[in-house]
């Protein structure tokens, strides 16, 4: 009876999670719209979420290139086209690799930090204060990080995958000897419009998820320390679970 | 009774509340924090609430605020019931309000200078020059205005408190909240608060509301002093008045006597058992 009850629990609790999720999420885009009247402080939180991501994410993108390279040359040299390893790494990196390792490094960078930025205000009543003085804090704190991560996600997404194409040229056509032509030919030639159309489209939905996962934790935090590494935990966690999961509907659906 | 502002007539007083708090009940959960508090600070006053820690006074605050709502009772500011305003509403009720938070609660990624600029430039539209003439005014008589350019995380408490209470009149309210403003001050800072609070009072006219469990500095800037304790208003008057109090809860807390009316100990088991495990060596017996 107890493990029915807890079970219960956890449903009720979870399905409650979701739909206070989902009502803060339409609060948050309602405010969005008086939020971009004032491009400045999106334009500060883009460069927040992004331009402080930068290294990060360009590091990453490098390596995840390199191993791409090094990976896809010893899987298609098996099958004699090692030519093809220009469209392998490139597809691999806009439809896949690009979106979802961008998307999990952003959830445990800029998610985190504005997570733990957003819970310190309401732990030392700032936002508190804000209402005060007659001052909506979703409109003036929230919708601008929100924009900032949904605008960011993308950018970083393509700078993620042009470092992450150089490392695997880099490791192709430098060490293992790949055709220069072949590799940037075949790629110009097999990657369609499609292709960047469903790297963007996962980046932008990425984006859209980690960034309210993030601003809603933030708003929500137990105004404690404890509550405020929590919340950073909850929001590392959380985004990443939903990014892999709508990264797989995502996929079914442009298959 | 002798300040020569007090209303003369009823209907005078009437004109004059600022807030009223009439047969107000609010609880949290099972426990009751007020059962049936009265309150009411006039136009143009210093009105201190006072009582013991926990008896609510952050609480009822928040209620003036529109922050959180009475369980029952009415709660009107300027004539108006606070918790049945729409959200728009409520916040052009507080935009005629100042208030100063315990901590300062001052915008940590914000300097002195944007701090007290904030409210200004979230409302108006003023000109740049405008702004700043009238954040340094502020920060001029808060005395901080050398430290305009600092960061919060600079400041001590005291001169975070002062920022707050710049930004919290840069907007020239009509009411003034001040939550604890003299907790974990030094004497200068304290003094210095004290001063500020009154000036306010007397030069800009504005009316004030201050909690606090300081019982000497709110004798020295009260009009109207309000004693709470276990959810109701227990002595109310002037600070002479409750001074002259024979009341046992007034004297207890204004002398600092630690048991009394309100007891020195949380409601618990009793002592001798609770240590020799007498309820649990009896709870096991019924479970053998």
């Amino acid at each position: 009876m107890s493990v029915a009850a807890s079970r219960d629990g956890l449903l009720t609790g979870a399905l409650r999670r979701i739909g206070a999720v989902g009502v803060f999420f339409g609060a948050v885009l309602l405010q969005c719209v008086p939020a971009l009247a004032r491009p400045r402080l999106i334009v500060h939180q883009v460069y927040n979420a992004g331009a402080r991501s930068l290294i990060i994410i360009m590091l990453c993108g490098f390596f995840v290139g390199m191993v791409l390279g090094l990976q896809g040359f010893d899987l298609l040299q098996r099958f004699g086209s090692e030519d093809a390893l220009g469209v392998a790494a490139a597809l691999g990196l806009l439809k896949e690799l690009g979106p979802v390792v961008t998307a999990l490094l952003f959830a445990g960078r800029a998610g985190t930090a504005l997570t733990s930025e957003i819970g310190l205000m309401r732990a030392t009543d700032q936002l508190t204060a804000m209402q005060m003085m007659a001052v909506d804090p979703m409109q003036r704190i929230v919708a601008p990080r929100f924009i900032g991560g949904v605008i960011a996600m993308p950018l970083l997404v393509a700078i993620f995958n042009m470092v992450g194409l150089f490392g695997a040229q880099l490791v192709g056509v430098q060490l293992m000897d790949v055709d220069a032509g072949a590799f940037w030919s075949q790629m110009q030639g097999a990657v369609q419009l499609n292709d960047v159309q469903e790297g963007f489209i996962k980046s932008v939905v990425f984006g859209t998820a980690c960034s309210l996962v993030a601003v809603y934790e933030g708003y929500h935090t137990e105004p404690t320390a404890a509550g405020v590494g929590l919340a950073t935990t909850r929001t590392v966690v959380t985004s990443s679970v939903l990014t892999l999961l709508l990264d797989y509907i995502l996929t079914a659906a442009f298959l | 009774m002798t300040d020569s502002n007090r209303p003369t007539s009823a209907s005078a007083q009437a004109d004059d509340v600022v807030v009223e708090v009439k047969g107000v009940h609010y609880a949290v959960g099972r426990r009751e924090i007020f059962a049936g508090l009265d309150v009411i600070a006039r136009r143009g006053r210093i009105t201190a609430i006072m009582g013991p820690s926990g008896t609510g006074k952050t609480t009822l605050l928040r209620l003036i605020t529109g922050q959180t709502a009475p369980t029952s009772g009415e709660l009107h500011v300027w004539g108006e019931r606070v918790s049945t305003l729409a959200r728009r509403d409520l916040y052009a009720l507080r935009r005629r309000m100042g208030m100063l938070f315990q901590n300062g609660a001052l915008l940590t990624d914000l300097d002195v200078f944007e701090n007290v600029a904030f409210p200004v430039r979230e409302h108006t539209r003023l000109s740049e020059p405008l702004i700043r003439e009238l954040v340094l005014t502020k920060l001029h008589a808060v005395g901080l205005r050398g430290a305009a350019r600092m960061m919060p995380s600079e400041l001590s408490g005291g001169m975070a408190r002062r920022v707050a209470l710049a930004r919290a009149v840069v907007m020239d309210p009509e009411l003034l909240i001040y939550d604890e403003p003299f907790v974990g001050l030094d004497p200068i800072s304290m003094g210095v608060i004290v001063r500020l609070i009154r000036q306010m009072n007397r030069v800009l006219g504005i009316t004030s509301i201050v909690v606090s469990h300081d019982v000497r500095e709110l004798a020295a800037i009260a009009d109207d002093s309000y004693l709470l304790s276990q959810g109701r208003c227990v002595a109310s008057g002037s600070p002479e008045e409750l001074h002259r109090s024979e009341s046992e809860v007034v004297r207890q807390f204004l002398d600092g006597v630690a048991d009394g009316p309100v007891p020195f100990h949380y409601p618990a088991p009793d002592y001798r058992d609770q240590l020799l495990g007498v309820g649990r060596r009896a709870q096991r017996g019924r479970a053998a």
